[in-house]
């Protein structure tokens, strides 16, 4: 795989990968890890809660689920979390892609699970427990990143991790089921 | 052409691209669902302060702007023009410039003069301005929320979504829209909102509630109401706005009626599927008549409904981003 089979992803039309992270099968063999490391520290899988952050955490969210209805042969509840009208920062932004949440059951006294593609600053992952907070009150919550590349900015902390990734501002990361990606916006 | 209305004005939709209207289309579909939570309300607007001023009478659009500026955690200030200064005469850009002294960042503005919106964006270029219908020129919200009502419930037909239909439903979509065009500022925000996204569109009414200017717009004029009744998919009633002396343009209501009223009897001439829209407030038995009003294809309460979320996405939009088009 080179650079150049790069993330075609709809989200990022200006990423110019500079070089592959992981392949698809890197990163199908991280989320089938992090599935074990689920089952282990989640007594109560029934209650458990699956929900992918829109945009990029929808796929990794849908991915982990499979994983472990998998492994475990139970019905796993999945659905989607958008965050977009939770920011603290609407005015700053040029805008955030967003797309519905469906979160299909009351969120009281579940484990839920908020999966997202990248953990960088910690702002999104802050927004989205304040989202989930409309939606009940759940028993507790954890975090699965396919891809921490540090710089928090908030006292926030992943759960289960694909992979950790040191990067600098600059750099841009891309990572979806089909591979990761470090690059930067814009021409190379 | 203006691609988005995000950090603008919304003062008409004459001049906005396809594309625009489908960012703001597809930004109600995700208030629909927030809108059908036990919670409705979501943080995007805290700390914005957005002020409405009627000068004009209003119920359904002040109260759903009000409902949709709250639903979004802005502060709404409501100005209640008959207990206030312009009953002292104040004029309109000192009322105006109260608003921006306080450090307001919206203003949803109704007044009885066309162009008055537009006038008070130019008198507060840091505030944005949502009109909330202004004389006889445009009521940008309703041709929005008549448009996302034609989509969703077309999409609903096909089990999807309508965000996921784009603008391929409107494409060739017969828009008939009847009745006192003159003095209605629903059919001019209609008529630009359903022909940018492609359909065809075609108006009915008497030569005196025609304005001069039709022969400019993107329509073709019907004379006769009971001619188009089968081609049409939707049917815009328009109602007959009796305070701006429209009774003095026909002969009588019942000769009106008569002619371009959509009865009990052309509704069932209507083709299978044909879709009912009102503004409202209706004239029962003048445009429409009661029984035809109550009919699953008019879609009346519904578009009452969807004001909400068609209007959160307007304020969210034109408040996200950095301002566009203000003076430095």
């Amino acid at each position: 795989m080179d650079a150049d089979a790069s993330p075609s992803s709809r989200h990022r039309a200006d990423f110019v990968a500079r070089a592959v992270l992981l392949s698809a099968d890197d990163v199908q063999r991280a989320v089938r890890r992090i599935a074990h490391e689920v089952v282990e520290r989640v007594r109560d899988i029934e209650s458990l809660v699956v929900l992918g952050l829109q945009t990029g955490g929808v796929a990794f969210g849908d991915l982990l689920s499979s994983s472990l209805a998998d492994i475990t042969s139970l019905h796993i509840t999945r659905g989607t979390l958008d965050v977009a009208f939770y920011r603290d920062d609407v005015a700053q932004r040029p805008f955030v892609n967003s797309a519905a949440s469906e979160v299909p059951v009351d969120l009281d006294g579940r484990r839920v699970l908020l999966v997202d593609d990248v953990l960088f600053t910690g702002r999104t992952i802050r927004s989205a427990l304040n989202a989930l907070g409309d939606f009940g009150r759940p028993h507790s919550v954890q975090l699965a990143v396919m891809v921490d590349r540090g710089h928090r900015e908030l006292p926030i902390r992943p759960d289960y991790v694909g992979k950790n990734l040191p990067t600098s501002l600059g750099e841009e990361i891309v990572a979806t089921p089909e591979g990761v990606w470090i690059g930067s916006r814009g021409a190379p | 052409m203006i691609d988005s209305i995000r950090g603008r004005n919304l003062l008409t939709l004459d001049g906005l691209s396809d594309v625009a209207l489908l960012e703001i289309l597809d930004t109600a579909e995700l208030f629909v669902e927030v809108n059908q939570r036990t919670i409705k309300k979501v943080p995007a607007l805290r700390g914005r302060v957005v002020a409405s001023l009627f000068f004009e009478e209003s119920t359904r659009t002040r109260l759903s702007f009000e409902t949709a500026a709250k639903r979004l955690s802005a502060d709404v200030l409501s100005l209640a023009v008959a207990s206030s200064s312009v009953k002292k005469g104040e004029s309109l850009r000192d009322t105006i410039a109260t608003i921006d002294a306080l450090g307001i960042d919206a203003v949803v503005m109704r007044h009885r003069s066309s162009g008055a919106a537009h006038q008070v964006s130019r008198y507060v270029p840091l505030v944005r301005v949502i009109n909330a219908g202004d004389g006889l020129h445009q009521h940008p919200t309703q041709g929005l929320l008549d448009v996302f009502t034609v989509r969703q419930v077309l999409a609903e037909r096909r089990h999807a979504k309508g965000s996921e239909t784009g603008k391929e439903l409107f494409d060739g979509l017969h828009v008939l829209i009847v009745g006192d065009i003159r003095h209605s500022r629903v059919a001019r925000s209609d008529i630009a909102a359903f022909s940018t996204l492609g359909a065809q569109v075609r108006v009915a009414a008497p030569g005196t509630l025609l304005p001069a200017s039709v022969q400019d717009w993107p329509v073709s004029v019907v004379e006769d109401f009971d001619e188009a009744l089968e081609w049409a998919d939707v049917v815009g009633v328009l109602r007959l706005q009796r305070e701006r002396g429209s009774g003095s343009f026909v002969p009588s209501l019942t000769e009106f009626t008569g002619s371009f009223g959509l009865t009990a009897e052309r509704a069932s001439r209507l083709a299978r599927g044909a879709i009912i829209l009102h503004p409202g407030p209706m004239n029962r038995g003048v445009e429409i008549d009661s029984s035809v009003a109550d009919l699953d294809a008019a879609l009346i309460s519904r578009q009452v409904t969807n004001g909400v979320p068609i209007r959160m996405a307007t304020l969210y939009l034109s408040l996200s981003g950095s301002l566009q088009g203000a003076r430095s």
